[in-house]
């Protein structure tokens, strides 16, 4: 269980997800739990939270963390761990040189963990391999911007979705994966009719709020942008003046633009939308001031995502519709600390506090830090530094607070490649993740509710992360850490801090050395700041120099930060799939995120809440699609690339585009069985940003007849043998896993029935005849220990309901009479839980809409799905929707 | 004028058969029932149920003496019937009155078979048949004695968990390695087993009784594998055998019961049998719903409508120890059948049903037999049960209203 800083005392901090930034009020309970409530004061939220953050207190618990120093698999001292690791980088530093040795960091490291571990490697080992998984995520953002702006600098502030009449969304399911951000847009909408557009090749929940979706072919955003900027160059909305002072390179971009995109024909060709909604979406545009075009990974994960971002912010720069309110160009990031990571320089393409590799920038940094040997270029990407480490020439890898073997593309690959260094050292919150196996040295490291620090959100809002859970046995901050071990290689003044505040003094000097307004990200004024007030800090926007109050937007002033400050329009190449299709690889694999999970589900597999609403991973397809492969609705199919494979349900949706499928990226080997998506993904990446093109990678879809399906339930967390498709979810008390297999019931029953404990009372029931076969064991206090279910289909009623007896401190007799029957008498399947908050199920839905409760509203105030955390809202306007058609 | 009826044995088949008769056409016959014990009919299945003191005496009546009055039947008690003769259509009571009838029943049920043993003739050795044998062991029980209680079918059982609920120290021996084998499977049984155990009867299976020891009065019961157990009295309940002495000695045709055919009429013009001591298309039937069932027909062919009995499919449907047990049909299964089996042996739940082409032959239910008639109806009319077959062992409260309704139809 874990200790409490402060009894029952709510503590103000930041939730660890996407890169909203959303406070959270954490208060302790006595049962080592955490009570969570949005922070009503806090300016990114106001209150609110999505269903991952209201769940957060379920993730809290000590199950399954690392929770002491292991070296080759052996608990060993803090003191022994530290320095095995230091003499280890120190000795392949000397022997291999700078280029041997590499972090690779994770944007939900705090900004303190990350300038520690940024200072030391690029100013003290004098190596810049250092990266982190903001690669997969920000990183076209981060180049679009410094090619454009001279600087990463994100114009707008969330406000502006509140006062725009129109937002574009493009390449991003904001109703998913930024729900908190999503239901802001969806109240203005309701409150002043802003006209909102969802640019996605296919219909998602966001889709359910937007006035205009359009489904373009994968990768022809730069087309339809460009035709806009050939548009509104020609129906004259450009701001002569502001292109005149402010920027360069307008006639080649109208060039290059009107080359892309000649005719609304041939716009319509490339993009596959009709030209009536391409003319609606111009006219929109062109008429609409305050337009803010907010972009994700969408355009991001593309290996022409830094030209996806230059023609969006061609079209604001040109029409001067930029930092202003209501209006222009806005990255949404996807991580907590994406954008503080950014401020400190982790990204090997950058040094520190938004400097790059320029003589002068080496320089400054040099004198700040008193840097005995700076890494004098950029180091290498992600991607390419996974690839320098199968080639053997990075030898020693530390790995911050991220899981690279499930989430970087070509998986597979990245994990040999992991098992040929001589030195992996894993600074993790978990025992055991996809990427732990073989490493040499484990550190536990703290987690969210026991670290403190800041974030930095996508409205460049710093907020705190505070603690209030004690370290849990010998973890520690990573900031911590990373001090630990460079003192320990010699480096003990430079590393000598006390606690985080003052790693943040120092990041805000270095922020405002030698700035004088050159650099965009300057916090000078906080770099005093006492250790009472660190603690005390409000959630501020950057920039705050010294002597300036906090500043709302970038770039109405026309003053960017290249030489000459002027804003560079930038031509892109020919809109291109780097990799497309053939008769092998007939369909284009997209990825994303799904509602209730994050990332590789270190910490939303953990919560029962978030498990209901989609427990399976899954590929989506096209219905014509999955007849011309054959597969059918709630079937399984081996997906497969030219780099790996998975195992996955089938989902037929018209909203997915034809010749295209779509697997969320969350499942991994840790959570599940087969369905490691990062393992197909192909590696082409982007040539500014080094970004993987993450969704559009050629696979083939065959149909697998899956002979048995079925569930397990157990109290402790059962290893299952690899041949088996599953997934595994929290359930109160619990982990289930749902399964499938091409094996006869039967022997799968047989199998698995050798992972359910041995002791205590059991029920079976069996129908070899038709499958079935069910294995309910009992405890000693006559609650339910472990459930086996095997049948040939998936019976989602029986899992719910034994899950719900399974959180049962005890069971009468009547009820376990009845228990083998899965389900209640006379029962109706109700379908899944839409609505996690509540769990309010499909069924009791429709059956409200078909009673004439017709609105999103109506239905929120009749059984109160929706009225919680809101991300349920667009599945239920989808529903009705499609109740009333 | 009225024919005359004469219903041999005021059991329950006789006294099912005047209520029948009754019912259907009370102006046809003046009806004399004679039956042998002092008291009129009383329900036979629950004397264990009395012995266990669950229910009164007058709880298990099966009508008042002054029913019989009130419905025009002579009712005769405390006297049997010691001779009939067909032909000349009279019957003499051994108080010596001699009857006269238009037709006759015999309904004069079995006797406990008492097995051969050395010793068997010892005072303290008695069956458990009737309300004497019930006061018998009352009395043991009260006086705190040992009884072994021989037979491990339905009557032993009863026998044994109604002597443990009032204090007698009981040992139940059967000479198979199961409970009611004829009844249960091996996982039903041993839940039985399980279930009489935990009433406090210790229960000693694969035991062949040898002899019955004992000076003045019983001792002790020697099993064939040499060991011995000490005790006061010895119940047997090894069985029952049809009474039908008196129907062969009136040249009615036997077997290993009185010969009927479908109508219930035995071989000879007139006479008719029912219940325990009938043998209908080969089989004898030792419980109480097969003569129920032909007392119906009975009456109503005796009414004059047509009526045919075409055998019970056999049917257990009790509680054994307070444990519901029902089982009926094929449900050992074998070539060509299928079972579907669910078993919570610690809570004594055990459901077993057997299919065979399509519809449903035999089931066992142990613990829970709330939908035991469900299954025997599908059974009965041979329903094809396919369209509800996973959701089948859970019984009809699991089946969609609709598909119930097509059953029905």
């Amino acid at each position: 269980m874990n200790a409490l800083v402060a009894p029952l005392t709510t503590v103000k901090t930041t939730c660890p997800y996407c890169g909203v930034g959303c406070g959270v009020l954490a208060t302790p309970r006595v049962d080592g739990g955490l009570d969570i409530a949005g922070d009503p004061d806090h300016p990114a939220n106001f209150g609110r939270l999505c269903v991952k953050g209201a769940a957060l207190g379920e993730t809290v618990s000590l199950e399954g963390r690392l929770l002491e120093p292991l070296i080759h698999g052996v608990p060993t001292t803090w003191n022994r761990a530290l320095s095995h690791v230091a003499s280890g980088f120190v000795d392949t530093l000397r022997t291999h040189g700078p280029q041997s040795i590499a972090f690779y960091l994770s944007g939900q490291l705090l900004t303190e963990d990350y300038y520690v571990a940024n200072k030391l490697m690029k100013g003290f080992l004098g190596s810049a391999n250092v990266d982190t998984n903001s690669r997969l995520c920000m990183a076209s953002s981060v180049a679009g911007h410094r090619r454009a702006f001279g600087s990463d600098t994100v114009p707008n502030t969330y406000a502006d979705l509140d006062s725009a009449d129109m937002i574009v969304l493009t390449g991003s399911n904001a109703a998913w994966c930024h729900p908190v951000l999503y239901q802001r847009m969806q109240a203005a909408r309701e409150r002043r009719g802003t006209f909102i557009v969802n640019i996605d090749p296919r219909r998602t929940a966001t889709s359910e709020g937007c006035d205009l979706q359009l489904s373009l072919q994968p990768g022809t955003d730069t087309v339809l942008f460009a035709w806009l900027f050939a548009e509104v160059a020609r129906r004259g909305v450009i701001d002569p003046g502001y292109l005149a002072r402010h920027t360069t390179g307008f006639a080649e971009v109208l060039a290059n633009a009107q080359s892309i995109a000649p005719t609304p024909a041939r716009v319509a060709e490339l993009t596959g939308l009709s030209e009536a909604d391409i003319e609606i979406f111009v006219n929109r545009w062109v008429a609409t001031p305050r337009v803010v075009t907010c972009y994700s990974q969408g355009v991001n994960q593309s290996a022409q995502g830094t030209d996806k971002v230059a023609m969006i912010l061609n079209c604001h720069l040109a029409t001067a519709r930029i930092g202003k309110q209501g209006s222009g160009p806005f990255s949404l990031t996807g991580q907590p600390n994406a954008m503080g990571g950014r401020e400190v320089g982790g990204l090997a393409n950058m040094l520190a506090a938004h400097m790059g590799f320029s003589g002068s920038d080496i320089d400054r940094v040099r004198r700040f830090w008193g840097a005995p040997y700076m890494a004098d270029r950029e180091g290498l990407k992600a991607v390419d530094m996974f690839d320098a480490i199968g080639r053997g020439e990075i030898k020693a890898l530390w790995v911050m607070c991220t899981n690279p073997a499930v989430s970087l593309p070509k998986a597979d690959h990245v994990r040999a490649a992991l098992k040929k260094l001589d030195l992996l050292v894993v600074s993790e919150a978990l025992a055991s993740t996809d990427t732990t196996p073989g490493a040499h040295v484990l550190l536990p490291a703290a987690t969210w509710a026991e670290k403190d620090g800041t974030v930095t959100n996508s409205e460049r809002r710093i907020s705190r992360q505070r603690a209030v859970l004690e370290l849990p046995g010998m973890a520690k901050p990573d900031w911590w850490i990373v001090s630990e071990v460079a003192k320990r290689m010699g480096f003990e003044e430079a590393f000598s801090y006390p606690d985080a505040a003052s790693i943040y003094r120092e990041h805000a000097a270095l922020s405002a050395f030698e700035n004088h307004g050159s650099r965009d990200f300057d916090i000078g004024a906080t770099a005093t700041i006492s250790n009472t007030a660190f603690d005390a800090m409000q959630p501020f926007q950057w920039p705050h120099a010294k002597g300036d109050t906090p500043q709302e937007r970038f770039f109405a002033d026309g003053h960017f930060f290249t030489p000459d400050g002027k804003a560079r329009l930038h031509t892109v190449a020919p809109p291109a799939l780097r990799v497309t299709t053939s008769e092998a690889w007939p369909l284009l694999l997209n990825t994303g995120r799904v509602r209730d999970q994050w990332h590789t589900m270190t910490r939303t597999g953990r919560a029962p809440k978030l498990g209901r609403h989609i427990p399976r991973p899954f590929i989506e397809m096209h219905p014509e699609d999955a007849a011309r492969f054959g597969c059918v609705e709630g079937g399984y199919a081996v997906v497969t690339s030219a780099h790996g494979e998975a195992t996955l349900l089938v989902a037929i949706t018209p909203g997915q585009q034809r010749g295209m499928v779509f697997a969320p990226i969350h499942w991994n080997d840790a959570s599940s069985g087969r369905a490691r998506i990062g393992a197909l993904v192909q590696d082409s990446v982007d040539p500014y940003s080094g970004q993987p093109e993450m969704k559009a990678t050629p696979v083939r879809v065959v149909p697998i007849t899956m002979a048995s399906e079925g569930f397990l339930i157990s109290r402790k967390r059962l290893d299952l043998p690899s041949w088996l498709s599953h997934a595994r979810v929290a359930v109160e008390g619990g982990e289930g896993v749902l399964f499938a297999s091409p094996r006869a019931p039967a022997e799968v029953a047989a199998l698995l029935a050798n992972f359910l404990p041995d002791q205590g009372d059991r029920a079976v029931l069996n129908d070899a005849t038709v499958g079935v076969h069910r294995s309910i064991i009992y405890g000693e206090g006559g609650q339910l220990a472990a459930v086996l279910f095997v049948g040939d289909h998936h019976d989602e009623e029986a899992f719910g309901w034994m899950v719900e007896h399974f959180a049962a401190a005890t069971l009468d007799r009547d009820t376990r009479r009845r228990l083998l029957a899965g389900r209640a008498a006379s029962g109706v399947n109700l379908g899944p839980v839409v609505c996690s908050c509540f769990g309010i199920k499909r069924a009791t839905i429709l059956e409200a809409i078909r009673g004439g409760t017709d609105t999103v509203d109506a239905v929120g105030a009749q059984l109160k799905a929706g009225t919680n955390c809101g991300s349920c809202r667009p599945e239920i306007k989808g529903l009705i929707g499609k109740a009333l058609a | 004028m009225k024919q005359r009826l004469l219903i041999i044995g005021g059991g329950m088949a006789g006294v099912k058969l005047v209520e029948e008769l009754v019912a259907t056409c009370p102006a046809h016959f003046a009806i004399t029932l004679v039956g042998e014990e002092a008291r009129p009919g009383y329900n036979r299945v629950l004397l264990s149920a009395l012995l266990a003191r669950d229910v009164s005496e007058a709880d298990i009546r099966l009508k008042d003496a002054s029913w019989y009055a009130a419905q025009g039947v002579t009712l005769i008690t405390g006297d049997a019937v010691t001779s009939v003769d067909v032909t000349a259509q009279t019957a003499v009571v051994a108080s010596g009155r001699k009857l006269t009838f238009d037709r006759v029943v015999f309904a004069t049920g079995s006797s406990p078979i008492r097995l051969p043993l050395p010793g068997s003739d010892l005072p303290g050795v008695i069956a458990f048949r009737d309300l004497e044998d019930v006061s018998a062991l009352e009395r043991a029980a009260a006086d705190g004695q040992r009884i072994a209680v021989i037979g491990g079918g339905l009557l032993g059982i009863e026998a044994a968990y109604g002597l443990a609920k009032r204090g007698a120290d009981v040992s139940l021996i059967h000479v198979m390695d199961s409970l009611m084998e004829r009844q249960l499977d091996g996982p039903a049984a041993a839940i039985l087993k399980r279930a009489i155990e935990r009433k406090g009867v210790k229960v000693l299976l694969a035991k062949s009784s040898r002899a019955i020891t004992g000076g003045a009065k019983v001792e002790a019961l020697e099993f064939n594998d040499g060991t011995a157990l000490a005790c006061d009295m010895v119940v047997f309940a090894v069985g029952i055998r049809p009474n039908m002495a008196l129907a062969k000695a009136a040249g009615v045709a036997v077997n290993r019961g009185i010969v009927v055919d479908d109508a219930l009429q035995a071989a000879y013009r007139g006479v008719y049998a029912l219940g325990e001591c009938a043998e209908h298309q080969g089989h004898v039937y030792g419980l109480v719903e097969p003569a129920y069932q032909q007392a119906k027909v009975l009456a109503a062919h005796l009414a004059g409508a047509p009526a045919a009995y075409g055998g019970t499919l056999l049917a257990t449907n009790l509680k054994v120890s307070g444990v519901p047990v029902f089982s009926a049909g094929d449900f050992m299964g074998g070539e060509g059948t299928e079972a579907i089996v669910a078993s919570d042996p610690r809570q004594g739940f055990y459901k077993k049903l057997v299919l065979k082409g399509g519809a449903l032959v035999g089931v066992v239910l142990i613990g829970d037999a709330d939908d035991a008639l469900w299954y025997l109806d599908l059974m009965r009319r041979g329903v094809d049960v396919t369209a509800l077959r996973r959701s089948l062992v859970f019984g009809p409260a699991y089946v969609p209203a609709a598909v119930l309704a097509a059953l029905a139809a």
